[in-house]
């Protein structure tokens, strides 16, 4: 097979597995199995393609003319490499978490959920692939739709709210920042496509540019800049999977894996660094990563405390983006692998604790480590890793990101790295400290009893999937070397 | 020409503007058809009297030619637009026998007054 | 072949009479479906040699231009007439089905009677070259229409008809005397004629007096807000298959004759340059969109929501025009037809819901994403066309006007587009919701899904909104030449 076919069929595959599982809506054994087949294989087709990238191929494939001399088209690229490795990747293991948690929380509306899902995928994968604008865009709108039954799936007055806050900034920031945006890129540069170098060096003067990035910018609101993050924490009212699919595999990533593409291949960082056009981002991404750090703190609920530390993660990854320096981008790209890994380990964790000891405050956690010893253990490494000690993955993104931060001669912002390091430090901490060291309320020795399996395997691969990030990063940064013009 | 020369479209205008006020004003159904009709009336009007010329007879070719002729074509015109005001004013009509059917009233204040009601 | 133009216009307005005599319903309605499907057949050589070819003039009776009555078609009404005509063909054939609910069998034929000449007078406004001919083959669909909506099964069909005939009395009047003053200060009735007789006395007050009934008189009848009140009570009532129908071709066969009139007859220079009438547009259609949608929001009746819906995208098409440059009216040509594909859907879609409830209430929608999990998400499908999500037919209208209003630095009209969007997210949400996260009401848990004879014509109205989503060469590509020949700009 051509590489180009291979790539229309990483799209494919996410999509038959969408319309099997809707066909077998009542042999619910078959219908997750073939989610899984569907994922291993979507995951296998992806990373065949791997070398043919790391050797600097591009495969393309164009499908429809949609406007004069823009398709909907796809070319593969390191960084939507790197995206789509991690949406099917974490596909499979949160389809494995998602068995055992809707299972043993007793889901209504299984089949849809598992379609959406599979849905979801697939408008992952086409952002990730997506070859010009337009493309992206149409992905990228897929996705909110898709993920929206999932949000609300409970169906509940409180879902049905929160659900609508989250489609209602998605769809308002994309239709009324973003799409204006794209077609105002057209409009001056005639053309949508990804170019390395960008496609608007020269075509307008700087005050024109500006605005242009604060659109995408603040246009792409599922990168949840400050202040339209409100949809992240709205989305909480959705099954744990769900909210492992928003914060890790899919949607917030397809935001910030929207805003580097458009740093580096619509604008293109020299542009970025020789007209200064961005400086204001840096410190818009700085103010989010401090401001939402310090409201996680405030919060006790911890898939409320998660939302918020996301919000400020991925502040980050609009922070490599903005600095316009080679590190910066990679330390910025890699970040969306690091903390995908990261975060999606907290989040199995945290809905294992809700499924076995139905508990979803922090405070009422004490001693959870002693009943739950191997998820606790799981949490803490994935804190680890998102706060960025070695020997986890999470530190090699905060690493270029500060070398970038140098480059670019911000010292304000290594500083900031810093603090809000420590900040991370001081809301993800507690609960696996109070987990073992504290003893648990009303009995002295607690038998242990962990998740059922489908949960607990998936938790305990994606930790050890942080760990091994931090010793095979190389690769990674071979891979996105290009992006940063080394 | 002296204004009044051309008092047919004054007469146009008139008649224009009595059926327009009949059709807004009136609430029964039946006399709003008339308001419609004489609204109608008055475009045919407009269109006979441009088609008139000064000393011209009607547009027959008979034995005895005249040297001057009104124009044929809008009265064709017209012709045709009778046909279809009056398709209309059946239409109409039979909506109205329908209404009275159905509401026991033709007055638009007491359908209003039933739909609202609803 | 060469007589094709006048025989797009006979074959239906011929079978009509025949209905009435055949009378048995079936026969009639497989009668009347040869004959429908013919049209489009016919409408899209007629296209496909109008786009090689070049224009298409055909003389009736053989008398010559600009005495005779002259059927021209271009790529404008060519591409009008495929689209009217495609979906008045899909409409009846899901007709039969629908209205064996909605309306009484001895009255079937009379239906198929009034539908074929309702279809008759829209393409055979959009087909001929004639001024006085538009008023007549306008006169013949709406007289037809009046029937087919008084023809709804609940008594207020008869108000929202009577109501409907009046304006769309008046509007047509007023059309009829713009074309006598027009007639008055050239002498010809033929467009093409009268375009190059207009050039020497532009400015004389005759002509704008007439260009200015013309414009009431065609604001009226495409329900352009203010003048829009006769449509949403019309569309409410009117059986399913007659709201779906009308509501697809109805208002745009309006709109092409404005754009007739406003660029083939009047032109460019002195309907925008003299008269300004981008001024009294742009703010119409705007103002329009705002508060349609905005109305649109707190119905409780669907179909009247929907109804309202179609006000404001009446006023995208307006806005399109407003504009008076290549993008802008694409977008309004090409939101012609998707407009047509997508309320058409929806309104179908609506009727298998009233098929099963025998209701369009909100209320009595609860749950119905379960029990008729088809249609409703074929409804959803052409709900997101309407806000103009991507991969539907109604991002494509959406890409051009905003094109089209960047391209003249109009930032703020670009910025209401899009938010009027989102007025549409609210009112096509509103009714998701109901239909997917709350459980059906007692008596309605058994309703189960549409018959297939409903749903897959549906089904081929809404999947063509997807197509056309993303293979636009056949939408938007023929509405930009159809737009560059409006404006003089090609051939």
């Amino acid at each position: 097979m051509s590489p180009s076919t291979v790539l229309l069929l990483t799209l494919a595959l996410p999509l038959v597995a969408a319309v099997l599982t809707g066909l077998f809506d009542r042999r619910p054994n078959v219908r997750e199995a073939t989610t899984l087949v569907a994922g291993v294989l979507t995951f296998l087709v992806v990373a065949s393609l791997v070398p043919d990238v790391l050797s600097g191929l591009r495969p393309e494939a164009t499908l429809f003319e949609v406007v004069p001399g823009v398709s909907i088209a796809f070319t593969l690229e390191p960084l939507g490499m790197l995206f789509a490795l991690v949406a099917s990747g974490l596909w499979i293991v949160t389809t494995n978490y998602s068995i055992g948690y809707m299972r043993s929380h007793d889901e209504g509306h299984q089949t849809r959920f598992y379609t959406c899902f599979a849905v979801a995928i697939f408008a992952a994968l086409g952002v990730a692939l997506a070859g010009n604008l337009l493309t992206l865009f149409v992905f990228y709108e897929v996705l909110t739709i898709s993920t929206y039954p999932l949000v609300a799936h409970h169906g509940d007055e409180k879902a049905r709210r929160g659900a609508r806050v989250y489609l209602g900034v998605l769809l308002t920031t994309s239709v009324a920042l973003l799409l204006p945006a794209v077609i105002w890129t057209y409009t001056l540069a005639g053309t949508l496509d990804f170019t390395e170098g960008g496609i608007l060096a020269g075509k307008a003067d700087n005050l024109t540019l500006g605005i242009l990035l604060a659109l995408f910018a603040f246009g792409t609101g599922k990168a949840a800049l400050m202040p339209f993050h409100r949809w992240l924490p709205a989305a909480m009212v959705a099954p744990t999977p769900v909210s492992a699919l928003l914060h890790a595999v899919a949607v917030v990533k397809a935001g910030v894996f929207t805003v580097m593409k458009v740093a580096v291949y619509i604008f293109g960082i020299d542009l970025l660094a020789s007209t200064h056009i961005s400086v204001w981002l840096m410190y818009a991404a700085a103010l989010t990563v401090m401001l939402s750090s310090l409201i996680a703190m405030t919060k006790d609920n911890l898939k409320a405390r998660l939302a918020y530390s996301t919000i400020s993660q991925l502040s980050y990854v609009v922070l490599g983006a903005a600095l316009a320096t080679g590190s910066g981008v990679i330390g910025g790209s890699m970040h969306i692998a690091m903390h995908a890994v990261g975060k999606i380990t907290l989040f199995f964790c945290a809905g294992a604790i809700y499924v076995t000891a139905h508990k979803t405050e922090i405070s009422d956690m004490r001693g959870i480590g002693r009943v739950m010893p191997i998820t606790t253990f799981a949490f803490l490494i994935g804190a680890l890793s998102v706060i960025g000690v070695p020997p986890f993955g999470g530190s090699w993104s905060k690493w270029y990101l500060a070398l970038g931060a140098i480059d670019a001669h911000q010292s304000i912002l290594v500083g900031v790295l810093m603090v809000s390091s420590l900040l991370n430090i001081a809301y993800l901490l507690p609960l696996p400290i109070r987990g073992f060291f504290s003893a648990p309320e009303g009995v002295a020795n607690p038998k242990v009893k962990e998740a059922p399996l489908f949960c607990l395997v998936p938790l305990c691969v994606t930790a050890t999937g942080c760990v091994l990030l931090f010793f095979y990063a190389d690769g990674i940064y071979r891979l996105l070397a290009p992006l940063g013009g080394q | 020409m002296s204004p009044l020369g051309l008092y047919n479209y004054w007469v146009v205008i008139f008649l224009m503007m009595t059926g327009f006020y009949v059709v807004i004003a009136r609430g029964n159904l039946i006399k709003k058809i008339i308001g419609l009709n004489i609204f109608q009336t008055s475009v045919f009007l407009l269109y006979l009297t441009m088609g008139k010329v000064r000393g011209g007879t009607v547009p027959i070719f008979a034995e005895i030619r005249a040297d001057i002729y009104t124009h044929p074509l809008p009265s064709v015109l017209i012709l045709t637009a009778i046909v279809v005001g009056i398709a209309t004013t059946a239409v109409a009509l039979a909506l109205i026998v329908r209404i009275r059917e159905a509401y026991g009233t033709i007055e638009e204040d007491d359908l209003d007054a039933i739909n609202r009601e609803e | 072949m060469e007589h094709l133009p006048v025989l797009l216009i006979v074959v239906p307005l011929m079978a009509a009479p025949l209905c009435v005599l055949i009378r048995q319903p079936t026969l009639v309605m497989g009668f009347a479906l040869v004959v429908i499907w013919s049209c489009p057949l016919m409408a899209a050589t007629l296209l496909q040699r109008v786009l090689a070819d070049g224009t298409i003039s055909y003389a009736i009776g053989g008398w010559p231009a600009p005495y005779g009555i002259e059927y021209r078609v271009d790529a404008l009404n060519a591409f009008v007439l495929l689209f009217v005509s495609s979906l008045g063909a899909a409409v009846l054939s899901y007709a039969p089905r629908s209205i064996a609910r909605e309306i009484p069998q001895s009255k079937h034929h009379l239906f198929v009677t009034s539908y074929l000449l309702c279809l008759t007078g829209l393409m055979g406004m959009t087909i001929t070259g004639d001024l006085f001919n538009v008023f007549v083959f306008l006169e013949i669909s709406s007289l037809s229409s009046y029937a087919l909506i008084s023809l709804g099964r609940h008594r207020r069909a008869l108000t929202a008809a009577f109501q409907y005939l009046i304006l769309g009395t008046v509007g047509a009047t007023f059309i009829l005397i713009g074309i006598g003053l027009l007639y008055q200060m050239t002498g010809t009735l033929n467009m093409a004629d009268m375009a190059e007789r207009l050039r020497d006395v532009t400015g004389v007050r005759t002509v704008l007096v007439a260009f200015a009934f013309l414009s009431v008189g065609l604001a009226l009848k495409m329900a352009l807000f203010p003048l829009h009140l006769w449509l949403p009570d019309a569309y409410a009532f009117a059986p399913s298959a007659v709201t779906a129908f009308i509501a697809a071709t109805s208002t745009k066969v309006s709109v092409y004759v404005l754009l007739r009139f406003v660029f083939s007859v009047f032109g460019v220079g002195f309907a925008f340059d003299t008269l300004g009438l981008d001024r009294i547009l742009l703010p119409l259609a705007l103002v329009g969109i705002f508060v349609a949608s905005t109305v649109a929001i707190f119905q409780q009746n669907i179909k009247r929501m929907l109804a309202y819906s179609s006000v404001a995208q009446v006023g995208y098409m307006v806005l399109g025009i407003s504009f008076a440059s290549v993008n802008g009216l694409t977008a309004s040509i090409v939101h012609m037809f998707n407009h047509a594909l997508m309320k058409g859907g929806l309104f179908m879609a609506m009727g298998c819901i009233a098929f099963r409830l025998g209701s369009v209430d909100l209320d009595r929608m609860r749950g119905i994403g379960r029990t008729m999990p088809v249609t409703m998400a074929l409804w959803v499908v052409g709900g997101l066309g309407l806000i103009g999500i991507p991969v539907t037919a109604g991002f494509i209208s959406k890409w051009y006007l905003i094109m089209a209003a960047l391209e003249q630095d109009r930032w703020v009209v670009a910025a209401l587009v899009l938010v009027s969007s989102l007025l549409a997210l609210v009112y096509i949400l509103r009714v998701v919701e109901v239909a997917y996260f709350q459980e059906p009401a007692e008596g309605d848990a058994h309703v189960t899904e549409a018959p297939m004879s409903l749903l897959v014509p549906t089904g081929l109205v809404i999947g063509a909104t997807l197509f056309f989503g993303l293979q636009t060469s056949w939408s938007a590509g023929v509405a930009r030449v159809a737009a560059e020949s409006l404006l003089g700009l090609s051939r």
